[in-house]
């Protein structure tokens, strides 16, 4: 009986051996038609996947070595990374910083400079004391440095290369990259800086709505009304602050690669650096425009920290009646111990 | 002259990892920096396959196109070079190049990359073939002495070929037609915008 039992428990087993090799055999061992076995049945074709890769993905695979983004076999996204750093980014810097250039130089040949209308009354205020000149300054030059050393990396090979030569152009771009890598901090700080320092007047207002309504007095000899900050400047503060931070954040990633994020995110970094910093540029060169030979009398307030009373009258009405009435109109020099307007 | 291409067979790699061995073991390669690496696809399942990559020496190249100081150069055996002394570390090629081939010897604190490092098909750089200069930078310089890159001529399983274009694809060619399979000639596409129909 026992012997009976244990011949019907190896038929039973053999059966299902045999079942379970019926079921496996189809999906292991595919043949071809002459019979021969086809090993490679279900391996992974570099056409398949290629075919099936998403826009800017990568086929990936294991690596036995530490250098994980080594496990990147094909990654043709880079091709579009490749077109916008070599088309797009041109074009988008070329358009920015030339258009922005031709219209503040056709803007001075039609309009001319901003005259100061009643002329220099000879009585100063102060407008920015020494430590907002100190960061305006600081900043100011960093980011001229910045944009130069920056504009370099894009516009130096085709521009400045046929120029000076292989060797001198490399020598330059080198030191190009430690200014750029060095000078981003202290832009940074000064970006921070003026942040705190200024946001105080630069709070969109109703103020600013007439303002812009009346076209800032840019064209014609309108003077419309404003606190410390018109709209004008308000905008450039933002621009700033805003385009200050987007710039530094991504400059980071460039500078501490792929510590945080993977190649996509690498282009995509480098992708809204130059963007940003472009468009940051021209948005410079107008307020360089403005505070220099644009309007006469200007560049006082951040020269030597203070403007005329006229100036003053004409481009801030609303900020010199607050002065006068925190300061007394007898008093022509306030204390240094400024504090922003509002 | 020669258009000179790397193909590798998946179908024969073992994923012993000696061209990468031997890569490090000729040219002196820093520590850190693999200028040939084995990529496995599919790792422990079925149609699992391994992949030797280095740089392919594209038809024009990404990483010659985006380098900002135009170091990189293609010579007439159209292996992409570049060099040493103009290169400033700034690691847009990695970016652009779709195999990840570039390497940098320092991993990139305040700007300080090094000099970019990759796979040279075993034909040095701009200095005097066969110099020490040479040697240090760029490792040696086989093709100048009629050899092909060490990676594939000691390929144990001849997967990795290196060599004349044409030849390499026919010799590729001739494999697929005989035992019937072949999983392509990977990076071709990418490279080259060519493939080897299998």
């Amino acid at each position: 009986m026992a012997r009976l039992f244990a011949q019907a428990r190896f038929i039973i087993g053999a059966l299902v051996f045999v079942l379970a090799l019926a079921v496996a055999l189809p999906a292991s061992a595919q043949r071809n038609s002459d019979g021969s076995v086809n090993p490679t049945a279900s391996s992974v074709k570099e056409q398949q996947l290629l075919g099936t890769l998403q826009r800017g993905g990568s086929i990936n695979g294991r690596v036995s070595i530490p250098d994980q983004k080594s496990a990147n076999l094909i990654h043709p996204g880079g091709r579009d990374w490749r077109h916008f750093h070599e088309v797009t980014l041109r074009w988008i810097g070329g358009i920015a910083v030339l258009g922005m250039l031709i219209v503040l130089v056709a803007f001075y040949l039609i309009r001319g400079q901003v005259k100061l209308e009643s002329g220099y009354s000879g009585r100063r205020i102060v407008r920015f004391n020494a430590f907002e000149r100190a960061v305006h300054w600081m900043t100011a030059t960093c980011f001229i440095i910045l944009a130069i050393t920056g504009l370099n990396i894009t516009f130096g090979k085709p521009l400045l290369l046929p120029l000076i030569g292989e060797g001198a152009f490399a020598d330059w771009a080198q030191w190009a990259k430690y200014a750029h890598n060095y000078l981003s901090f202290p832009f940074a700080v000064g970006v921070f800086c003026i942040f705190l320092i200024w946001i105080a007047g630069n709070i969109p207002n109703k103020v600013d709505v007439e303002w812009v309504k009346r076209g800032g007095g840019i064209v014609g000899h309108d003077h419309p009304p404003a606190y410390r900050f018109n709209a004008g400047q308000k905008m450039i503060y933002w621009v700033v602050v805003i385009g200050g931070t987007l710039v530094a954040a991504s400059g980071y990633l460039l500078m501490f690669p792929f510590y945080v994020t993977d190649i996509q995110g690498m282009q995509l970094a480098q992708t809204v650096h130059a963007i940003i910093a472009v468009l940051f540029v021209a948005a410079m060169l107008a307020h360089i425009y403005i505070g220099t030979i644009g309007m006469e009398g200007a560049f006082e307030a951040m020269g030597e920290g203070t403007v005329d009373h006229n100036f003053a009258r004409e481009h801030h009405a609303l900020w010199l009646e607050q002065e006068m009435a925190r300061t007394g109109p007898n008093e022509s020099q306030r204390q240094p111990m400024a504090t922003p307007a509002e | 002259m020669a258009r000179m291409k790397f193909l590798c067979d998946a179908d024969r790699c073992i994923e012993c990892n000696a061209c990468v061995t031997a890569c490090k073991n000729e040219h002196e390669v820093p520590w850190g920096i693999n200028r040939r690496r084995v990529v496995t696809i599919n790792d422990g399942k079925p149609g699992e396959r391994s992949i030797s990559m280095a740089c392919m020496h594209c038809t024009d190249a990404p990483c010659a196109a985006v380098c900002p100081v135009n170091c990189f150069y293609t010579t007439a055996d159209a292996v992409v070079l570049h060099s040493k002394d103009l290169c400033i570390g700034c690691g847009y090629c990695f970016y652009a190049c779709p195999f990840g081939a570039p390497q940098y010897p320092k991993v990139g604190n305040f700007g300080s990359r090094g000099k970019m490092d990759k796979c040279t098909f075993c034909a040095g750089g701009p200095e005097a073939d066969g110099t020490q200069a040479e040697y240090e930078k760029y490792g040696s310089n086989r093709l100048a002495e009629g050899k092909l890159p060490l990676c594939a001529e000691m390929c144990s399983t001849k997967s990795l070929l290196a060599g004349d274009g044409d030849i390499v694809a026919q010799i590729y060619k001739e494999r697929v037609t005989r035992r019937g399979y072949g999983s392509g000639a990977w990076g071709w596409q990418t490279a080259y915008r060519e493939t080897i129909a299998s």
